[in-house]
Parts: C-alpha cells; structure tokens; sequence
C-alpha cells in the first residue's frame, strides 16, 4: 500500500497532523470542529453551493470554502471570525429566502440543519420574503413528493438520481431561474428509490402522508390491526432516538408498537424466510429446464419498476416470488387469519419498511389474494419513530419483548435481507441444502457480502458452478446488464437493491444517511445473523408448518408466494 | 526556464492576461508546461461575452495572422498539445473560413461558444467544450492543473495571444485594446499604452465628452462607475470605456438592466449569487433602496461567490450607488 503523506495543519489554533490531499472539512470533523456545511453530503461531489462553510487561511486574502479546499502543509486555518459569522448570517438568511418552512410537519423537525444554524447564527429566518412561495408540489406516484417551494437548490437529489442511472430530476430554466423539475421526457419515469429524500439538506422531499397521516392505520375502528417490520429497521430506528448506529434493538422495537395499542406484532424477516425458500425452489426449476437466465430477484419494487419501465425485455427473468412483508401479509390474512378464525376483513396489515417504494408497491393490484391487499398500511422506519414521539413512547427506556407466535420469530437468513448481498446469500444457504439434500456446514457466504456496487462470486455446489452477481445502487445495474448483454449467459442469478448499501440505505431511513452508516447498520444485521441458532430460512420451524399444513397446493402457495409483471407506462 | 525561451520573454515583459483578470502570463505557461501529464491543451478565449466589449472581435477582424502566431508559439512550447479557438458565435460565423485557413495543419480547433456572458469564464468554457452543463467548476484545482477532460490546460485570451506574437517578434511595446463605446463621438478600439490614464485614452481617441457625464470602465456590465475626477488612473479589468451622458441616463433603470443582466446570465449555483442578484432586482423594481441590506447583499456576493462573475456583481451596483445616488 502506498504510504500516506503526513502533514501538520493548524485549525483554530490547534495542532493537527493528517494526511495529504483532504479537504479543510472533512480534517477539522475528524477532528471535532464542527464547521456548517449544508449542501455537503459525503457520498456526493462536492458542489460548493451553500457557501457556509467558509472559513479563512492566514496569509490568503478571502473566505474560503472548506468542503472544496484541500489542506497543505503547515495552512493555518480559522474557522470562526466576525467576518466567517457576518458572511454566513447573510448566505443563511438568503437560503431560508427561498426555503418556504413547514416545521411543523417536516421529516427534519427533530434534525434540522437549517433551523440549527439559524438558531447558531441568530438569524432572522424571516428577513426575506419567501421567493418560492406557491412553487409547486410534485407527487411521485403514491411513494413521495417533492415540495419545490422547500427546495433550496443545493442539487443534491439531482446528483444522486442521475447517479441511480434514472435522470428523472432535471434542472430547468423558469424565467431566468433555474429550478428542479421532474423530467416530462416519455422515455424517463420515477422509480421510487426515494434517494433523492435522503440526499436532501432541506427536507423538500417527503414520503407520501409523511407525517400527517401516520396515526390513520390506529384509528381504523373494529379492526384488528398488526404490525410487521422489516429487517433493516431494527438496526437503523434507535438513530432517531439518539442511540448508536446498527445496535440491535428487536426487543424494545416490538415493546414500542405493541404500546401503541395495536394487537399483534410479527416480523417480516419471517416473510423473508419464505421468499427465499420459494426463491430457491424458483432457481432449481430454472436449472432443471436450463432457461429463464439469470433469474432477477425482485422484492426491492424500486428495480421491478425499473425493469417494467426502461428494460421490459427482463421481465421474464425476474422472479416471481413477491417481497417479504408481502408474503406475510398474505400469510396474515389466509394462515393466520384461518388459525384464530378472524374473517381476513378485519384485518389491518400495517408495514413499517425502510422504504418508500414500498407505498407504491401495496398498491399493486395483481398482489390481491381473494379480492384484499396483503398489505394496507405503509410507514416508514421515520414514520414509525416520529408516532412513538408523538405518542411520547421512549425507545430507549423500553424492556425488550419478543414478537407474537408464529409470525415473529425469523431466521438469520431473514434479518440479513436488509444489507446487499443478503437476498443471496439466504437464498444460496437454502439452496444448497435443498440441491444437495445435505446439511450445509459453512452457512457464511462471505463472497456475496461486500460493499462494492456490482460484484461477482461463483459459487460450486456439488457439480454446480452457480454464477451470482449482487447489485446495489441501481446506477450500478447498467454495468451488469451491459456484461449480460455481451454474455447473455454470465449469471445464473443476480440480486439487485435500487438503494445503495441494500434496504439499510432505503428511502424511508432515518436521517441522515451515508455510507459509513449504512455500514453500521448492515454490520448490525449480520451480527444478529451470526447470533441466531436458525440461520437457514426453510428450517424455520413456522416456515416447515406452513408448508405441511397450509401451502398444501399449488395454488395456495402460487396465490400468496408469487405475482407477475407487466410493463409499465410513465406515470409521473 | 531557459533564455531567450519565449517563457522568459513573457516574464520579462511582463504580459498581464487581458481577460480582465491580468493574471501573469508566463506564470500560466510555466505551470502548463512543467504539468506532468500525457497531454495538454491550449485555448484561445474568443468568447467575449461582456456588454459593450468588442476588442477581440476587432484583433480577429484585423489580426488574425498574430492571433494564430502567438497559439503556434503556445503549441510548440508545450509537449503534446492541442489547442481550441474557443468563438463567441457571431465570431465563428465571421472568421471562421480565414482562421480555419490560418490554422490549417496545425492541432488547432474552432470550437463554437454555447451560452452567453458567463461561458466567458475560463472553467464554464471547459464545461461548454466538454459539452457539459455550464456552470463555473470549483478551484482549486486551477485548468492549468486540472481542465479540459482533466488535462492540464493554458486558456488565454485573444488579446494575450496576439501579444505573445508580438512579444515573439520583439515588436511589443506596452500597449493594450481599448474599446470606448456609449454617449461618444467616435466609438472604436484603439491601441494605446496600457499605463495611459482613463482621461487620455478619452482625448487621444476623440471621446472625452463636453458634457456631464460618468463613466464604466471595466466592462459594460461588471465594470465599475468612474466619475468625471477620477479619470486619472489605468483602466483595470478588461479594456473598456463606457461614457454615459449623466443627463439622458437614469441610474435606476441602468441598474435594473444590469440586475436583468445578471440574473438571466448567472448559473443559480451558488447561494450569494442566485439570491442575491435576485434579491437586487427586487429591489430596484419596487424603487426601494434598502442600503443596509444591500450592503450586506455585496458582502456575500464580493466574499462568498464561487465565481468571479459573482465576486463581481457588487462593483458596478455599489459604485453607482456611492457616487451618483447620494
């Protein structure tokens, strides 16, 4: 490895040695100084926009901006003077001139960097009249918005879309201002990623009723209401309380819904269970008649969107084993549902996903088992967290309870199914004991796991070679779709997640979210996974009881475990 | 650096830019130069894009063969280069046929200017000829590090070029383009001494007025108001004299076609800019002049832009403001 350059800098009067080539903010965080910065985000260009995190170099004339300069031997660097104060009050004040506030129903009520510096800086937020005043609202299918009036042109979601490969955000000029619109391109189409929410400083993007209509599944009268919760939400909720990124917190997440008064809670890791069993089986069939490759998996919508919109040609090719809270859902209204003889009617499925492709996806009308949704209610993971503040239920001080029989108790093959590279890595563990007949001793898989966007592993079993490809970042799909087209038979299954890092970088995560967290919270998810004594889905004790008792034909299973596709046209 | 190296030259005679910056030239040639990388290139900024500025359509109307010179000097001083003439469009509609003519087996390229007044700003003209979105870049890295597609890049203006030929042939003599234009008798570009104050380039160009008047020097939009007892001084930034006629000019629509100016003409990336041009013409639509907040408006836009179009907004704005609304 190439040896670091070491140099010394002095920021604020204090010694610091680092290494060469960084920038004048990211050295003063790593060393606790805290310097402003809005329109940063640290897995984006740097774009300078902001101009907040000014700062001066002694012995250079001007501000500088710290997120785009470097370092250099022996710069001395102050990061508060009356003239650093006096320039960012100003750029403030003219940020939040074009910032029309909603703070009473913003997802960044509780972590907002704008309101903090004014606070800081003692600003008068109101200075200006707000020029964006009747800028319209943009909805995105029924996943999220875009409230332009909101947006302070940092450019951020921008970035990140085009990043995604969709491109669907596009700058445009109004009347001499620029502005960020959706594309009216036929050929572009929102995929619901929600990334552009998670990327944005201000807060102008928001999941669909986020947070005006996130007590209606708790007043629904005479219904029995359930909970069920995604793998990833269990590592990533706590943030919204302050606590640390990825600590496992199953046990008080169940305490707190079960305190907001609803009847039952169970996991959709459970419903994980079942996708990769029947993923598996799906896989076996495709081998046995040696066509249909590579399968897709398809439990992130955000990808079964983009392949019914820009690749239809793939339509085939994805699975058609639905998604985990969907498979639940199901089995809550027909399994369960027949076990405590309650008429499925009654029932409110309530999901609370890292996602806000997840809206749209309930709303899919070939899902219906019996004429009823699996699924009726989607919250978000800071959806869930702003109803326990609201209902002053602390996660923190909670004692952890398990979730209810017999639709709580997962495997560790279905927690690791919020983190890239988990879909595969569960589904490969069932497959091989299930192609081979034969216990599987090694369960990691640690070739699928991994952080790079598009990687490869290939996998022998028995006289197999199963060639696999896990994408993350749908930006990064291209790149495997470009090999396939050259080698249509490179891979025999590839796992795609539209959101970089998996579901633990999903839409509907707390704020905020980079790569070095979303790290944390999947090292969270494999530890629960390395701790658990059942770690291959289809032994799951509920999952063997479903099928012998329940999934006794074809077309029960068929009716709950699949769907199909079709292509779509533009809808936004 | 070797002697009698046309490097030398330039810092001998001290060739400033004449974009407006008047950053040394040599200094940008050394950097380009002893840039390590597999190749690099050069640019001819033809783009001239402020109001009422015209010397390089004039030195590629009458000096074509010098303009070429002084980029053939640039492509034979630095290794494997390649150079653009980078051509407001009116420009290349004019001159395209004689220049292609002149630069004929040479790597020299006419490259058509898309946008306006700020695809004049060395790092939006890497954008434009990337093809790419036309906002300024982030420095550093400077182009002579960093620029076109990434490779080290000299960008001079036309006017630089044409006195790098001249340098070349010891035919220099310390002169500069300067445009006059407005309330004058005889608007035109003339070539004078670069240290001749702003009154004599008025009398030795027939334009000093024998009215009340004032004037903008520096460039039809970003230049800064000058009264008539403060003429004795060089003209700084780009070489251009406006004369309004004090009488027949009203400061506030003046301001309010500069402000229209800025706004159509600015990227709307960075904050200072964006909102506090538009916060500018506000004003002055509704005649109201807030001068505490105007000041502060100045304040970010000198101190916080990104670019140097926005670093220059203020000037004209808050010099007229100072001296002709009292």
């Amino acid at each position: 490895m190439k040896k670091e350059k070491r140099i010394q800098v002095i920021i604020d009067g204090k010694k610091i040695v680092t290494s060469d080539g960084q920038t004048i903010l990211k050295v003063a965080k790593d060393n606790g100084i805290e310097i402003p910065a809005l329109c940063f985000h640290p897995d984006l260009e740097v774009k300078g926009s902001c101009r907040l995190c000014l700062v001066e170099i002694k012995g250079r004339k001007g501000l500088f901006t710290a997120c785009s300069t470097p370092v250099e031997p022996g710069m001395e660097i102050i990061t508060d003077s009356p003239e650093i104060q006096k320039a960012r009050t100003i750029n403030l004040e003219l940020i939040f001139a074009q910032h029309c506030e909603e703070c009473q129903d913003c997802i960044l009520s509780f972590n907002c960097q704008l309101l903090n510096l004014a606070r800081r800086y003692k600003i008068k937020i109101t200075r200006f009249s707000d020029r964006k005043t009747g800028y319209p609202v943009y909805q995105f299918g029924p996943s999220h918005i875009f409230d332009s009036s909101k947006c302070i042109d940092c450019r951020n979601c921008v970035e990140v879309c085009e990043k995604q490969g969709i491109g669907f955000l596009e700058i445009k000029e109004r009347g001499h201002l620029f502005q960020i619109v959706p594309s009216s391109s036929k050929n572009k189409d929102c995929i619901y990623c929600g990334q552009c929410l998670v990327h944005c400083p201000a807060g102008a993007f928001e999941a669909q009723g986020e947070f005006e209509e996130i007590e209606e599944p708790l007043k629904r009268k005479g219904k029995i209401v359930v909970f069920q919760f995604a793998p990833s939400i269990r590592v990533s909720i706590g943030e919204e309380f302050g606590l640390s990124y990825g600590e496992d917190l199953t046990g008080r997440l169940v305490s707190a819904i079960k305190k907001l008064g609803v009847n039952k809670v169970f996991d959709v890791s459970v419903g994980a269970d079942f996708t990769t069993t029947e993923e598996a089986e799906e896989l076996i069939e495709r081998l046995k008649k040696r066509e249909g490759f590579p399968m897709f998996t398809s439990c992130c919508p955000a990808w079964v969107r983009f392949v019914e919109f820009y690749h239809k040609e793939l339509i085939p090719n994805l699975t058609t084993v639905r998604s985990p809270h969907i498979i639940l859902g199901g089995l809550i209204k027909t399994f369960w549902a027949q076990k405590e003889h309650i008429n499925p009617k009654d029932i409110l499925v309530v999901s609370v996903m890292p996602c806000v492709a997840k809206k749209y996806e309930i709303e899919r009308e070939e899902l219906k088992i019996k004429g009823f949704k699996p699924v009726d209610y989607v919250l978000t993971t800071r959806e869930l967290a702003y109803l326990f503040i609201r209902k002053k239920i602390d996660l923190r001080s909670l004692l952890p309870q398990t979730a209810d029989s017999p639709l709580g108790f997962p495997t560790g093959a279905g927690v690791i199914y919020g983190a890239t590279g988990g879909v595969m890595e569960s589904a490969l563990r069932t497959f091989f004991e299930r192609l081979t007949k034969k216990r599987l001793l090694k369960i990691d898989f640690k070739e699928v796991r991994g952080t790079e966007g598009a990687r490869e592993a290939k996998i022998q079993i028995n006289s197999w070679l199963i060639k696999v490809a896990i994408v993350h970042g749908i930006g990064n799909a291209k790149e495997i779709l470009k090999r396939l087209k050259e080698n249509p038979k490179l891979y025999d299954f590839v796992e795609v997640m539209a959101c970089p890092g998996g579901c633990v970088g999903g839409g509907g995560q707390p704020l905020p979210s980079d790569s070095i967290i979303k790290k944390e919270r999947a090292r969270g998810l494999y530890q629960i996974d390395s701790e658990k004594k059942m770690r291959i889905a289809h032994k799951n004790p509920v999952v063997e009881e479903v099928y012998q008792k329940f999934f006794t034909n074809k077309e029960i299973i068929h009716s709950v475990c699949h769907t199909k596709y079709s292509p779509k046209a533009k809808e936004n | 650096m070797r002697k009698g190296d046309i490097i030398a030259k330039l810092k001998e005679q001290n060739l400033t830019g004449r974009g407006g910056a008047g950053f040394p030239t040599w200094l940008k040639w050394q950097a380009v130069r002893e840039a390590k990388a597999e190749k690099k290139y050069i640019v001819c900024n033809a783009g001239e894009g402020e109001p009422k500025v015209f010397k390089d359509g004039f030195l590629l109307e009458n000096y074509p063969e010098e303009i070429i010179e002084g980029i053939k000097i640039a492509l034979k001083t630095i290794d494997n280069s390649s150079a653009f003439i980078y051509l407001r469009k009116d420009y290349y509609q004019r001159f395209k046929k004689n220049l292609e003519k002149l630069a004929k087996g040479f790597a020299i390229t006419l490259f058509k200017k898309t946008g306006g007044y700020l695809a004049g700003e060395e790092t939006v003209l890497l954008q434009a000829i990337e093809g790419k979105r036309l906002e300024p870049r982030l420095k550093p890295p400077f182009p002579t590090q960093v620029g076109l597609w990434g490779y080290p890049t000299l960008i001079n203006n036309t006017e630089t070029f044409y006195f790098v030929s001249q340098i070349a042939k010891d035919k220099y003599k310390k002169t500069r383009f300067f445009c006059v234009d407005g309330d004058v008798k005889n608007k035109g570009v003339f070539e004078l001494p670069e240290d001749f104050s702003i009154e004599r380039i008025l009398k030795e160009s027939n334009n000093l007025p024998d009215f009340d008047f004032f004037l903008q020097v520096g460039g039809g939009a970003s230049g800064e108001i000058l009264l008539p007892e403060e003429l004795n001084q060089p003209v700084k930034g780009i070489g251009s004299i406006l004369v309004f006629n004090q009488e027949k000019t009203d400061p506030f629509s003046l301001m309010e076609k500069w402000a229209d100016f800025f706004l159509q003409e600015n990227c709307d990336r960075c904050v200072p800019c964006r909102e506090g041009v538009f916060r500018i013409k506000e004003m002055l639509k509704e005649k109201k002049i807030d001068k505490e907040l105007l000041s502060d408006i100045f304040f970010v836009l000198e101190k916080t832009s990104l670019c140097p179009l926005g670093k220059g907004v203020s000037v004209p704005f808050k010099t007229l403001v100072d001296k002709l609304l009292k």
